[in-house]
């Protein structure tokens, strides 16, 4: 329940001495928190006053239970001045430029004018810094000499006074160390006035209050003392700090009291100093940090608020949360995108808030009946907990000795249940990093038998998932708003098109391209009994009509079976992933394409060409952007839905699998590619013998070797081309490998040559590998040997085997893929980070204007047009091209 | 906006202008625009003239001009001018934008040279579509396009190659590409890691390599070493250059201007003044003689001076290589200083570009630098194969602008300058930001997105940002 209040705005300000009194509830003098019974001492650090941490008892101060009592303040009074170190800086600033004697800025009027603001622009005031006022000048006010204030890390201040001798005329310079009292005193003496020239608004900010009198000491519930297993208490590092504080105010007010020396004074101010400056913050430079018995720094007060795991990094921006659920996912191409399979383990321990009322009350009995233990799937939900209204909280228990039937005799309306998850329930499903919004997407559940989430293989593009043992985070949103907005803008069928580029992020993947290649391309026949085992799972209810009927037995063609998913109104015209770009293009020949690779689609009628990688893949995905445009969301789930289904059987119908003897070639090939790499090899020391002769023809700009090593490289990388070019005119679509690399659904023909033909050279940062031993890669050949194998050219392919010396230099240029992804991930992080922080609050509002919250305007219109990317025809405002394809039903 | 709303109210500001502010050049220039403008008419054919009477946007006009003009007398006659217009006066009606009216024109010309014209049924139900599919795309109301932007920019980050150093087309100049570019453009780097130009040439230089080696002579930094042979004669104390007269011609440079420039960008550039010359026009010597003439060092350092100090040519600009693209000459630098390339000879100012942002900013203004700023990140994305969305680039290239200035994305620009205490405490130094709003008692709005999550309530955005309540009526 969002409640009705909402906090207007949060002031920040210094508290003065009279606040952190007025709002002290104990004076702390005591160093000790527990008496040897266990026992808080009163006026000591654990006053029962300050808070309660143990369950049980009630505040002294308001009477609340532990959890209830947010804790109080208390304050030490130092017996002397101590200054804050995150004020150091104001502190040196202020005794600067002001007057040592009488307090005022010391600018005159004329000067200060030019730092004031215009009449009609408050905020063309620039405040005065530190170099606006000269050196060891004159008091414009008072006349009094000024001296120089030497700032010592962290805390100490020093006046360097210098006087010059009548009778020498030589200035002599002697230091006088400023005491935290002094600099107070300073500090008090400048006006109001005069503060709000330099940004400081006394009202909320005296500079004095940067040194401290009191010392607020924070609640018990700040840092509460945790009970060991052995039965010892171990204290908090605040209390720790607070205790040493304790002790040595102490001491110096007992020495002070007694009149003790100067010296002695002297030094444990300077330790009070010390354990209050750890105490705010435990790594000022130059001040060795205040450590735990162990070694251990202590966390003090910055160390809290500071870095990621900080207060507000770690505990107000991000929280951890309830019902949520987290474990391994694995596919299932029979679910819906839109769905996600939940272990029945965790739909029994997940809940959802469902209020009795008098239309629902026999079933919500029936759901307490059954209990916390739903046995199997088939069962209904059952509920965890029921709430009355008074507050109580009613724990379901199970079996004979359960609660569960007297619960549900009891429940009325008004009372609340925490039934378990079942079908359709609707929870959002997350995997990190969710580096966009389609990482967070929500799922209708499906609860089923099994320990993983499962879900559609085609959803994993947005999350950027795979199987190899990733783990997801599922979340049930517990009120009827955040179900709404779940179901209306978080929902997989919503999040098809990418805000990125505004073309689908979701579709067919690997197999389901590979499957929908086979189906579609060329032309062929099914029966009867094909046709219905291809189509099964789809939403067909209707056989089309047969494509042709020979002696009377009816047969339905491949391009029918995927015109059945297809709506009746799609028309496109376009040209598929295994367009071999040939020239001239023959698509419109009486033979039509040779790959079949021009796609007619009519009426939602398949024509001709391949369906492929450019027709249904994610990130692609033509004809889905196509139905979504046409037909909306849902439409275009049910269709990657029937397509993910009509794909897999496809493969299945025919078969797809790879093996060791798919990369055989004929001897001939073997020779082709041994007497092209030969000739790579001979070309290369011709090139190396040319370059020691001194005759290369240096490339210009370049140096003789610079120019020797792009040669090689391009040579080499031509003669790895053209073994691969052997190899592919050896395989046809026969081979699995060329179907997946001309469909578009995995790897690529380079791949595919490197596991056939020849594996090419090895590269660090775009360059022949060079280093290694003096003068040469490895101690196998010979001093400056520039050769093509010397310097990690792999002539074997991945399918003959790499000699030790290649299957080194191919370990070297694997290297630098892992430790470049190692490096990308941090970096590309923080800039994700940077860029979020820096636009966050950007929106547009409802005059088009793009603004931030604040109100300040960014753009007139939104991207130069009012166009949302997310809806946009891949940046286009309007796909006109489309459209008038639809219209006129052929190619534009 | 269309384009012609737009030139309209460019014109009407026009004419608005008094005319006593006319400086006779500002007169010059207008009346010079005029006679184009004239000579432009008298060149029209009669077609053009008739569509140029229906008052098309210009990209419109071209493409129609263009496509009347390629036709025959014969298919001229046949063709129904007045119901081309109508159609698109139909278009204009509609307040499509310009490039959508533009390519659905283009689809009837093409269909109408095909023989198969649109029939006005199908017109009527394109242009019934399309503008469906326009109010379908339009961005609505609290979007919070902002954090789409940076998911979108950010997201394919992971993806990219931390490869720093990249052939961008020029085998010869190294440019830094992939995560580290982009980084380096949302840092708003003063100096980008690997400065580079691409320098455009006038009509007269473009045509041929030697016209443009010319225009590279006058850019590339030359040492005077290239110039000819210096010796640093040690018995009597001085370093000696002779000119090589061939080179400069070559290079086309007058002997008496290295002789003049070389000491004096020493003292200049270089800092160094420990020595006197001694210049012999005639031979073209230069004899260089340090202060202190006992000490070996000074001598040496005097030496090194002379060898490398840039006589021709601008001194940031390491290398000029020429290439031959699209049928015109163009200079590829490494180093970059467009204001001293503006003032070169020959040089194209309107087309040449540098990747050095903060330079833009400084000479063309911070309008060039959004633009150009844009143009990098599209371009770094692109290069590595990942397409975003012009728009979220344009959003944070307008962030990064808005204030005059080109600003970090980061502790050091936007993000520090927040006005939301809570926002920059939480993004980096935290502790700092804090003690900073005590004494200058700063105040929380909580109008931002962390902010309120930080205080646990809905951020303005999106659905959080509706203000409605309803209002219940009590059973009556």
């Amino acid at each position: 329940m969002t409640s009705p209040k909402r906090i207007g705005k949060i002031e920040f300000g210094l508290l003065s001495p009279k606040q952190i009194r007025d709002m002290s509830v104990c004076k702390v003098i005591w160093p000790d928190t527990y008496d040897d019974d266990g026992f808080p001492y009163p006026k000591g650090l654990m006053d029962p006053s300050l808070g309660v941490i143990d369950p049980g008892l009630r505040c002294k101060t308001c009477g609340q239970k532990q959890g209830d009592c947010p804790g109080h303040f208390g304050h030490i009074d130092l017996a002397k001045p101590v200054i804050h170190v995150g004020y150091t800086r104001l502190i040196r600033k202020l005794l600067r430029i002001t007057c040592r004697d009488c307090g005022r800025l010391l600018l005159d009027k004329e000067e200060i004018e030019k730092f004031s603001a215009l009449e009609d622009d408050p905020y063309s005031a620039e405040t005065i810094g530190e170099k606006d006022v000269k050196k060891e000048r004159v008091c414009p006010y008072c006349g009094e000499q000024q001296y120089k204030i030497n700032f010592e890390k962290p805390t100490s201040f020093v006046e360097v006074i210098s006087v010059v001798d009548e009778n020498t005329g030589k200035t002599i310079k002697t230091e006088q160390k400023l005491t935290s009292a002094d600099i107070r005193e300073r500090l008090e003496r400048i006006p109001d006035d005069d503060l709000r020239l330099l940004g400081i608004d006394p009202d909320v900010a005296r500079p004095e209050w940067a040194v401290l009198t009191v010392l607020p000491v924070p609640p018990v519930t700040v840092r509460p003392s945790i009970i060991l297993e052995n039965g010892q208490r171990s204290e908090d590092d605040l209390t720790h700090k607070l205790v040493d504080i304790i002790r040595i105010n102490q001491r110096f007010r007992e020495n002070q009291d007694a009149g003790a020396p100067q010296l002695i004074i002297e030094d444990l101010w300077e330790l009070l100093q010390y354990h209050v400056t750890t105490y705010l913050d435990n790594e000022v430079a130059g001040c060795p940090p205040a450590r735990h018995r162990s070694g251990r720094p202590l966390k003090t007060l910055s160390q809290r608020l500071k870095g990621k795991d900080g207060r507000f990094r770690g505990s107000l921006s991000g929280k951890r949360v309830n019902f949520s659920a987290r474990t391994v996912i694995s596919p299932d191409p029979n679910l819906s995108v839109g769905e996600v399979g939940v272990p029945l383990a965790i739909a029994n321990e997940m809940s959802v808030p469902v209020r009795v009322t008098k239309q629902n009350i026999e079933d919500i009995r029936a759901m307490i009946r059954i209990g916390p233990h739903r046995p199997t799937l088939r069962d209904p939900c059952g509920a965890n907990y029921v709430n009355r209204p008074d507050g109580r909280r009613i724990r379901l228990i199970a079996g004979p000795e359960g609660n569960c039937d007297t619960v549900a005799e009891m429940i009325e309306p008004g009372w609340k249940i925490d039934r378990q998850l079942r079908d359709g329930d609707i929870v959002l499903f997350n995997r990190q990093p969710s580096l966009h919004r389609m990482s967070i997407m929500s799922h209708r559940i499906k609860v089923m038998n099994g320990r993983t989430f499962r879900l559609n293989p085609a959803v994993c593009p947005p999350y950027n998932a795979d199987f190899d043992g990733d783990e997801m985070n599922l979340h049930v949103p517990q009120t009827e708003e955040a179900r709404a907005e779940a179901e209306l803008l978080v929902a997989v069928q919503e999040n098809i098109l990418s805000p990125r580029f505004g073309a689908p992020i979701i579709g067919g993947l690997h197999d389901h391209i590979s499957g929908i290649f086979i189906l579609t391309n060329q032309t062929k026949w099914y029966t009867k009994s094909e046709f219905l085992y291809l189509l099964k799972y789809t939403k067909m209810d209707k056989m089309p009509e047969p494509g042709k009927i020979v002696d009377g037995v009816p047969y339905w063609s491949n391009k029918q079976a995927f015109s059945v998913i297809l709506p009746k109104d799609v028309s496109m015209f376009y040209k598929a992933t295994c367009c071999q770009n040939c020239n001239p293009c023959t698509k419109d020949s009486a033979a039509g394409c040779p790959n079949d690779a021009f796609v007619r689609i009519v009426d939602g009628e398949l024509l001709s060409g391949t369906i492929d990688k450019k027709s249904v893949g994610a990130m692609d995905g033509t004809i889905l952007n196509r139905i979504i445009r046409l037909h909306g969301t849902r439409r275009a789930r049910d269709y990657i839905d029937d397509l993910t289904k009509l794909s897999i059987r496809a493969i299945m119908l025919n078969g797809f699998s790879y093996g060791i003897n798919d990369t055989d070639l004929g001897k001939n090939e073997h020779k082709q590619i041994r007497d092209v790499l030969d000739q790579a090899e001979s070309d290369a020391a011709q090139k190396i013998a040319i370059f020691e002769q001194g005759h290369l023809e240096p490339m210009p700009g370049r140096t003789p070797e610079e120019t020797l090593e792009l040669q090689l490289m391009s040579q080499l990388g031509k003669a790895r081309d053209r073994t691969g070019d052997i190899a592919s005119r050896h395989l046809g679509f026969e081979n699995s490998s060329v179907v997946m690399a001309v469909s578009g659904a995995r790897g690529s023909m380079l791949n595919m040559a490197q596991m056939a033909g020849c594996i090419g050279q090895q590269a660090v940062r775009g360059e022949r590998l060079s280093r290694g031993y003096e003068d040469r890669t490895l101690p196998h050949f010979r001093r400056g040997d520039k050769g093509a194998g010397a310097h990690g050219f792999v002539r074997n392919s991945y399918k003959s085997g790499l000699t030790p010396t290649e299957f080194f230099f191919h370990a070297i240029g694997g290297r630098e893929g892992l430790v470049d992804t190692a490096v990308r991930t941090s970096q590309s992080g923080y800039l994700q980070r940077r860029m979020i922080n820096a636009l966050q609050d950007l929106k547009v509002a409802y005059d088009g204007t793009v603004r931030s919250t604040g109100g300040k305007i960014i753009q007139f219109v939104y991207g130069e047009d009012g166009t949302d990317p997310a809806k946009s025809a891949s940046g286009l405002p309007v796909d006109v091209k489309g459209i008038a394809e639809s219209v006129l039903k052929e190619e534009i | 906006m269309t384009e012609k709303s737009l030139e309209e109210k460019v014109n009407a500001a026009l004419e608005e202008t008094p005319v006593v502010e006319e400086t006779p050049e500002v007169a010059e220039k207008k009346s010079r625009a005029k006679k184009a403008k004239k000579e432009e008419e008298i060149e029209l054919s009669p077609i053009a003239r008739e569509i140029l009477s229906w008052n098309l946007p210009k990209t419109l006009f071209e493409l129609t001009k263009k496509w009347a003009e390629g036709k025959t007398e014969e298919e001229l006659e046949e063709l129904d001018l007045d119901h081309l217009h109508k159609r698109i006066q139909r278009l204009i009606d509609e307040n499509m934008p310009v490039s959508t009216t533009t390519e659905l024109v283009k689809i009837l010309t093409s269909k109408h040279d095909a023989g198969k014209d649109v029939t006005d049924e199908q017109f009527e139900e394109i242009v019934a579509r399309i503008n469906r599919e326009f109010q379908m795309t339009r961005v609505q109301p609290c979007e919070a396009v902002g954090i789409n932007a940076a998911h979108s920019i950010g997201e394919p980050g992971t993806q990219m190659t931390m490869r720093t150093f990249h052939f961008a087309g020029v085998a010869e100049i190294n440019v830094t590409l992939g995560l580290p570019r982009l980084i380096e453009i949302m840092d708003a780097r003063k100096e980008p890691s690997t400065p580079t130009m691409t320098i455009f040439l006038d009509e007269e230089f473009r045509e041929s390599r030697d016209k443009a080696r010319e225009v590279s002579w006058k850019i590339e930094a030359a040492p005077l070493h290239e110039f000819g042979d210096i010796e640093t004669d040690i018995a009597e104390m001085c370093v000696l250059v002779q000119v090589n007269k061939d080179v400069c011609k070559k290079r086309k440079i007058a002997v008496s201007e290295v002789l003049a420039k070389a000491p004096q960008k020493i003292r200049d550039k270089r800092h160094y003044r420990e020595f006197e010359v001694e210049t012999d026009e005639v031979e073209g010597i230069l004899k260089f003689i340090p202060k202190n003439e006992d000490s070996y060092q000074n001598l040496f350092q005097l030496a090194e001076h002379v060898r490398q100090v840039i006589v021709q040519g601008i001194d940031d600009i390491r290398r000029v290589v020429v290439r031959k693209e699209n049928d015109e000459y163009i200079l590829h630098t490494e180093g970059s200083n467009l204001k001293d390339v503006f003032e070169i000879e020959g040089v194209d100012c309107k087309r040449t570009k540098t990747n050095n942002i903060a330079e833009i900013a400084s000479t063309l203004g911070i309008e060039a630098a959004r633009a150009a700023t844009i143009d990098e990140a599209y371009a770094t994305l692109k290069e590595q194969g990942i397409s975003v969305d012009r728009r979220h680039i344009m959003l944070v290239a307008d962030i990064m602008c808005m204030d005059g200035e080109v600003k970090q994305i980061g502790r050091h620009g936007i993000a520090g300058e927040k006005e939301s205490v809570l926002s920059r405490a939480s993004f980096e130094v935290t502790v700092n930001h804090l003690l900073d709003a005590a004494i200058a008692h700063e105040f929380d709005e909580l109008s931002g997105v962390t902010e309120n999550v930080i205080v646990g309530q809905p951020i303005q955005l999106g659905t959080g940002d509706v203000k409605l309540m309803v209002r219940r009526v009590p059973p009556q």
